[in-house]
């Protein structure tokens, strides 16, 4: 088998396609995970929501839950994944999921009803669906997805967007003095006694894919135990919407959309009946909301 | 037979459980508070639910997933409230889902609303306005049968008069003959897991295959196809009387018609040739009958308590072959809620009787 010739012109690596290669492009492995019908996405290069869906239908396997769910997606790039799930999919208008989840989950309690929204969808245009649902104590779970930005438009500033933060309508960064402060939504829900399981993930290293897998995990099993509300909100990355390359976007989400909005185990009530938890998810011994 | 003597919202609950609806979720807003009361007291004890939601964009949002569970699922306001749903009604026609929502309006100033809709995209809504608690208790489970029947929401629009008169009614449930076709496309979670699970969404109706995403082009031409044949083959139902031979014919809905059927049936008695027209599916309006009843008419009076909304359709349906005039009027007492000072008869007895005397008919009592 002959090499591929590879050299580099100004540090840039370009493969030498002089002659034909030795054989033609085939399918080395299919690497589309069980229930995502269609390994294909027309989302960008180092977007985190894929990993974030592929963490809640992996649970949803493992859990054995796959033929109780159904999935009520609100409007953003992640709706893509609307149609190539393997689990039911009810389609919310813009920031509606919980509502809709509710009247599927009080209509046949035995359904698993997970919403998928993002900061923009969720915070912006639906906060009051998702605190009237965690106060009511809904038994449904909640999955937001904050990359601080509204990437289907191309970039422009949420209600989670951190000070400083620049966006296509933030141009010199987000300033508290015109465009008010980021909103801290899981800080928000873990204050209301319907919320019995809150906690903020993030998928810009393994260790937190990982963590937050193990996050919406539990999520799901408070659902299943009938315990309250849980909810979960994972850090995505959106280079496109932060306007930086691919490869800086891991780095940007921990420097820049981290520090206002930590990751943590912020309520597990099961765990800690005083409403409090380490980010581990164990009970925190000074009673304080771990952050 | 079963037969109560009930409040109009209570008769309007009593008809949504008879009708098989075991959700509803409401915002509280007069006149449409009592039929959530009513609600949250009759559903639990059948298994359903009854959810007080915290806007109306709530209500409708938790109706709307209950529906896709294909459990029978309604929700209602009033003017206000029904604007904030109107989002969510055009989404959920697209959406190919059934929902039964009650506009308790205040006045009739919500015709155009509930007819032409107030949302986004291509789709419409069956409308049936009761003309009182009776004809509802009919209408009501026709509602669902409907939404059912077509996948698609269904206002009932009532009004004040409507939601709070006490009349003796029929509360045993009403069948329709055509069997409904099993909701198939309802969401239960079994189809998860097995490569062919269900969307219930505005986009699309099935699952991508080929990586390319939602064929909208596809779906909103087979939602436009079925939307046409919706509103070719649902029958508009309408009630006629003296038409025949009427030189004058007076339309109305809902309320203000029952007023104005006994002025028209006095004035007959005296012998006068007017005839009465009341479309009782405002949408698919009653076209055919309007326009034949009109065809050897002088005049086709419209009387609505509004500035002048059904009119429009009158007019598309007498297509000039008569003139069609206007003598309703927006009528609010102080209390805003639509008990007409003018909702009188002598008053709508003058009214008649000014636009014939224009048409060149003498219709005054002393003719007799």
């Amino acid at each position: 088998m002959r090499r591929i010739a590879v050299k580099s012109i100004d540090g840039l690596t370009v493969i030498d396609t002089s002659a034909p290669p030795s054989s033609g492009a085939r399918l080395v492995d299919d690497f589309t995970p069980q229930l995502i019908d269609v390994g294909a996405h027309n989302l960008c290069p180092g977007c985190g929501e894929p990993i974030a869906m592929r963490s809640v239908m992996e649970v949803l396997a493992e859990s054995d839950l796959i033929d109780r769910a159904v999935a009520v997606f609100g409007i953003g790039c992640y709706t893509a994944f609307s149609n190539n799930l393997d689990c039911e999919v009810l389609q919310a208008l813009h920031g509606r999921a919980p509502s809709l989840a509710t009247g599927v989950k009080r209509a046949r309690p035995n359904l698993i009803a997970v919403t998928i929204q993002g900061d923009g969808d969720m915070v912006n245009e639906g906060l009051q669906e998702v605190l009237h649902t965690a106060a009511r104590g809904e038994h449904v779970t909640a999955i937001m997805l904050n990359n601080g930005v509204f990437g289907e438009t191309g970039g422009h500033m949420t209600a989670t967007t951190t000070i400083g933060q620049r966006t296509k309508n933030t141009l010199d960064g987000r300033d508290a003095a015109v465009h008010g402060y980021p909103i801290r939504l899981s800080n928000l829900i873990a204050e209301l006694d319907g919320a019995a399981y809150v906690a903020r993930g993030a998928v810009n290293n393994a260790g937190n894919v990982a963590k937050t897998k193990r996050m919406i995990q539990r999520a799901i099993d408070v659902q299943v135990a009938g315990l309250g509300f849980s909810f979960v909100e994972i850090l995505t990355m959106c280079p496109t919407g932060w306007f930086i390359e691919t490869n800086e976007a891991p780095d940007y989400l921990q420097s820049v959309i981290e520090p206002v909005h930590r990751v943590g185990v912020l309520k597990d009530v099961a765990a800690a009946p005083d409403g409090s938890a380490a980010p581990d998810g164990s009970a925190a011994p000074d009673g304080s909301a771990g952050a | 037979m079963t037969r109560e003597f009930l409040e109009g919202s209570e008769a309007l609950a009593a008809a949504m459980v008879a009708a098989d609806c075991r959700f509803f979720a409401g915002y509280p807003m007069t006149p449409f508070t009592e039929v959530l009361e009513e609600m949250a007291k009759r559903l639990p004890p059948v298994g359903g639910v009854c959810m007080n939601a915290e806007s109306e964009l709530e209500a409708i949002g938790m109706a709307w997933g209950a529906a896709a569970t294909g459990t029978r699922a309604a929700t209602g306001s009033c003017g206000q409230g029904l604007s904030l749903m109107q989002e969510s009604i055009a989404e959920m026609s697209l959406a190919r889902l059934p929902l039964v929502v009650l506009n308790m309006g205040r006045a009739q100033g919500d015709y155009f609303q509930a007819t032409r809709g107030g949302g986004h995209g291509d789709y419409r809504t069956i409308v049936l306005s009761p003309i009182d608690v009776a004809e509802a208790m009919q209408l009501v489970p026709l509602a669902f049968d409907l939404a059912d029947r077509w996948r698609n929401p269904v206002l009932v629009y009532g009004d004040y008069y409507l939601a709070h008169t006490r009349e003796a009614v029929d509360v045993s449930p009403v069948r329709f003959g055509e069997p409904l076709p099993a909701k198939e496309w309802a969401l239960d979670g079994t189809s998860g897991g097995t490569g062919r699970a269900k969307v219930v969404s505005p986009l699309g109706d099935f699952k991508q295959r080929d990586g390319v995403g939602y064929d909208m082009a596809d779906y909103y031409t087979r939602c436009g196809a079925h939307l046409q044949e919706m509103v070719r083959a649902v029958e508009p139902i309408v009630e006629t009387e003296f038409t025949d031979d009427a030189e004058l014919i007076v339309t109305a809905f809902g309320t203000p018609a029952k007023f104005v059927r006994y002025v028209v049936r006095q004035m007959r008695a005296e012998g006068h040739r007017v005839g009465f027209v009341r479309p009782i599916t405002l949408f698919p309006f009653p076209t055919e009958e309007v326009a034949h009843a009109a065809a050897g008419a002088r005049c086709v009076a419209v009387y609505e308590n509004n500035r002048g909304q059904m009119i429009d359709d009158v007019r598309l349906a007498v297509l000039g072959r008569a003139p069609v005039e206007f003598i309703g009027g927006l009528s609010l007492d102080s209390s805003a809620f639509g008990i007409a000072p003018d909702l009188e008869v002598p008053i709508i007895r003058r009214r008649i009787e000014e636009i014939g005397r224009c048409h060149g008919l003498e219709l005054q009592e002393a003719l007799v």
